[in-house]
């Protein structure tokens, strides 16, 4: 019988942690839950105006973001689309580099309506701190190599690194790292150019999937 | 006040939670790469240690001793929650920089060992205290050794600072020197155990030093040695 009775006891003093706990926890939640999406908002508009300049677009670049499905996607990818008094200008969209030396590399890419990649930024990723981290714009502008360049076709033999016979420099130490950015922007800016004109008559739907 | 001067004392030095007890390595060797993040993740977890001290304290007249675990364990992740929360509304970047870190909080190991070795058996002023200075001791730690291997590592100090303190702190930035090959061991883990290893050496050393000094008549030198789980 005892035993039943200090479960009874234990348990109420322990819901009554539980309740407390979980009151302070939500109304902090709720209490931040504005100013968050808010930074969550000028974190990636941020990026965004340093690949499509001020001067290319007057829409709200953060607002034009459209989910795409396509059958280069394993899921559903932000796409971010740019105009100028209604003319398409260019997409910004979410890639994957699947292959980098320690798991995935999530990179944002511009691509131009003419083609050209207007610039490349990583959003994250997990490479080895000095080596494979170059990707980071602030520790190295290699990823401004690929501005203002174009993919030809399929097999445009300049876009590899240059131990594969392509243009861009390999770091020291480390090569898997940027082949697997080049070839994910490679298929990033072939796939913006083939698709990209559906895209922009998307409709913006990326708030309304947002948890 | 010699109870407050005790707490400092132990808190910083004698039985400073990374230096003495070991407790909470894995944040300490993990975000040590830079003196920004080190700075960033011991003033979350010394505000934890704070909230989760004071908390156990006013709480453990009324807490049976066969449940008081999971109850300290709900107290401090509900503070972990909240500051992470309160981080990413207010200083997104370093939320980013520190990212797991911060919910792993949780399982830092000085916090309940803190809860358990002392909050929960004395008042809440003095509990309070312990628990900024047990923070502050595993805070400079953290920045001692994120110091050492930020400098060791890319020959900069305080790189990033404006994640934590706000743009005007862009100025604290140091380029000690330009690194064309980074001792790049500093920046990965077992630089960190290796760093961290000299730094305790060196405390021993000195605690040698003090010990031999103080008990001069006798010859015979014992060392105490404390550690916890």
């Amino acid at each position: 019988m005892k035993i039943v009775e200090s479960m009874r006891k234990n348990g109420a003093i322990l819901t009554l942690f539980a309740v407390i706990s979980t009151l302070l926890v939500l109304t902090t939640a709720r209490l931040t839950e504005a100013p968050i999406a808010r930074q969550q908002e000028a974190h990636v508009l941020r990026v965004l105006n340093e690949l499509i300049p001020p001067t290319q677009h007057d829409n709200d670049l953060f607002q034009s973001c459209t989910l795409v499905e396509s059958a280069d996607f394993s899921a559903p990818r932000k796409v971010y689309r740019a105009f100028l008094a209604d003319q398409p200008q260019a997409v910004a969209l979410e890639v994957v580099a699947p292959n980098g030396y320690s798991g995935a590399i999530e990179l944002l890419v511009a691509v131009a309506v003419t083609g050209e990649v207007l610039g490349v930024r990583t959003i994250s990723h997990n490479e080895t701190p000095g080596l494979g981290d170059k990707i980071e714009l602030r520790k190295s502008d290699w990823v401004r190599s690929f501005e203002g360049l174009q993919v030809n076709s399929e097999d445009d033999p300049r876009w590899a690194v240059k131990r594969d016979g392509g243009i861009f420099d390999q770091f020291t130490g480390a090569t898997i790292t940027p082949r697997a950015v080049v070839q994910a922007v490679k298929r990033a800016a072939l796939v913006a150019q083939r698709e990209a004109d559906n895209w922009y008559q998307l409709p913006a739907n990326c708030m309304e999937q947002a948890p | 006040m010699n109870e407050y001067k005790e707490l400092t004392w132990q808190g910083l030095w004698e039985n400073n939670p990374a230096l003495v007890q070991l407790l909470g390595l894995c944040p300490l060797l993990a975000v040590t790469s830079t003196v920004t993040n080190a700075l960033g993740l011991g003033l979350a977890t010394l505000l934890v240690l704070v909230g989760s001290n004071v908390t156990v304290s006013l709480v453990r007249d009324y807490v049976p001793k066969e449940i008081r675990i999971p109850i300290f364990v709900m107290v401090i992740a509900t503070f972990v929650t909240m500051i992470q929360l309160l981080l990413k509304a207010y200083l997104f970047s370093l939320d980013q920089a520190l990212g797991i870190f911060i919910p792993l909080i949780v399982t830092n190991c000085a916090i309940i060992g803190r809860a358990e070795a002392y909050a929960s058996k004395n008042p809440w002023r003095q509990s309070a205290f312990d628990g900024v200075m047990m923070g502050l001791g595993f805070t400079l730690v953290l920045v001692l050794l994120g110091a050492i291997r930020e400098v060791l590592g890319n020959g900069t100090l305080f790189s990033g600072a404006e994640l934590l303190l706000g743009d005007w702190a862009q100025s604290l930035s140091l380029t000690l020197f330009a690194v064309e090959h980074p001792l790049l061991v500093a920046i990965l883990p077992p630089g960190a155990f290796i760093v961290m290893g000299f730094i305790i050496a060196a405390k021993n050393k000195i605690d040698a030093v003090r010990q031999a000094r103080a008990v001069k008549p006798e010859k015979t030198v014992t060392r105490a040695r404390v550690t916890a789980q």
